[in-house]
């Protein structure tokens, strides 16, 4: 079933706020099995001239992801979300998140099409603070593949 | 900000370490758990082939994280990093045989930009094949 592409263009509200913990970004720099001081040692990531610990930089998917899961499970969108791969993902950053940040996401649909049978969806998460600092903008391409497409 | 590497000192062609990263089915739970991303594609047989996939295969983000690595290792500071993208162009199947798989990284500098930015291309491949399409971070370098 082809997506609603009345979506397109489409905002979210701002989610609620995100505060960024020291032990998520070790937990998760431990489970990308990355060693960087940056992640886990707070006088090497002051070193480095940040407040506190650094996160990785796909760490912002942590985010992202939870916000745009307002749009793709929506039901009025049509998008099936059991046969959902990742298209592609594109991050840039204003500077790196770090550990004390309080973030909130707004999403934007960017693009809806269908492809062979695919059928895919690119948001965009713009991660900001509460004083409305852009931190990270994420940009997501998810692919639910039709029946009849090739793997 | 403070790189190990200088843009005055890196020139376009220039390799990075090439890496090889295991990765196995404990990795995607641990990941699923720290990302939030519990998709059952990426820890449960039955539901991998039931979306038509061969077998489990491992969330994009987490072949996103590992080939970030041969950056962020080159570099020093992942704080460098300006800009980051990639396409999945091939699911990365992870057997439950104990030993998973392994994905070999290598980056080249793509391009010197204004501002002491530098363009890295980024080709991670399992068993030989590309499973990433457009890996291309651009960072700032001191």
């Amino acid at each position: 079933m082809p997506l609603d592409p009345t979506f397109v263009g489409r905002s979210y509200p701002p989610t609620p706020v995100y505060q960024v913990g020291r032990e998520k970004i070790r937990e998760f720099a431990a489970a990308i099995g990355d060693a960087n001081p940056a992640y886990i040692d707070l006088e090497a990531a002051r070193a480095l001239g940040y407040s506190d610990l650094v996160a990785p930089p796909t760490f912002a998917i942590v985010l992202s992801m939870r916000a745009a899961h307002q749009v793709v499970m929506d039901p009025a969108l049509g998008l099936d979300y059991s046969r959902v791969v990742h298209g592609d993902q594109r991050f840039t950053y204003t500077r790196p998140i770090v550990a004390g940040d309080e973030l909130s996401v707004v999403v934007t649909v960017e693009k809806i099409r269908s492809m062979a049978g695919n059928e895919v969806i690119t948001t965009r998460g713009d991660i900001s603070t509460p004083d409305g600092e852009l931190v990270c903008s994420a940009y997501s391409t998810l692919v639910a593949r039709g029946p009849e497409a090739a793997t | 900000m403070t790189t190990y590497v200088s843009y005055d000192e890196v020139e376009v062609g220039q390799s990075l370490p090439t890496r090889s990263f295991p990765l196995t089915r404990a990795d995607l739970v641990r990941y699923a758990g720290a990302s939030g991303d519990f998709n059952p594609i990426h820890w449960n047989a039955r539901s991998a082939t039931g979306a038509g996939l061969p077998d489990v295969i491992a969330h994009g983000m987490v072949t996103m994280a590992i080939a970030a690595r041969v950056v962020t290792d080159w570099i020093g500071d992942p704080g460098a990093i300006v800009e980051y993208s990639v396409r999945f162009i091939r699911p990365v199947v992870v057997p439950d045989d104990g030993s998973g798989t392994a994905i070999e990284v290598e980056g080249v500098v793509a391009e010197k930009l204004d501002d002491g930015q530098v363009r890295l291309d980024l080709t991670a491949r399992v068993a030989g094949e590309k499973i990433l399409g457009m890996a291309r971070a651009t960072v700032r370098l001191s």
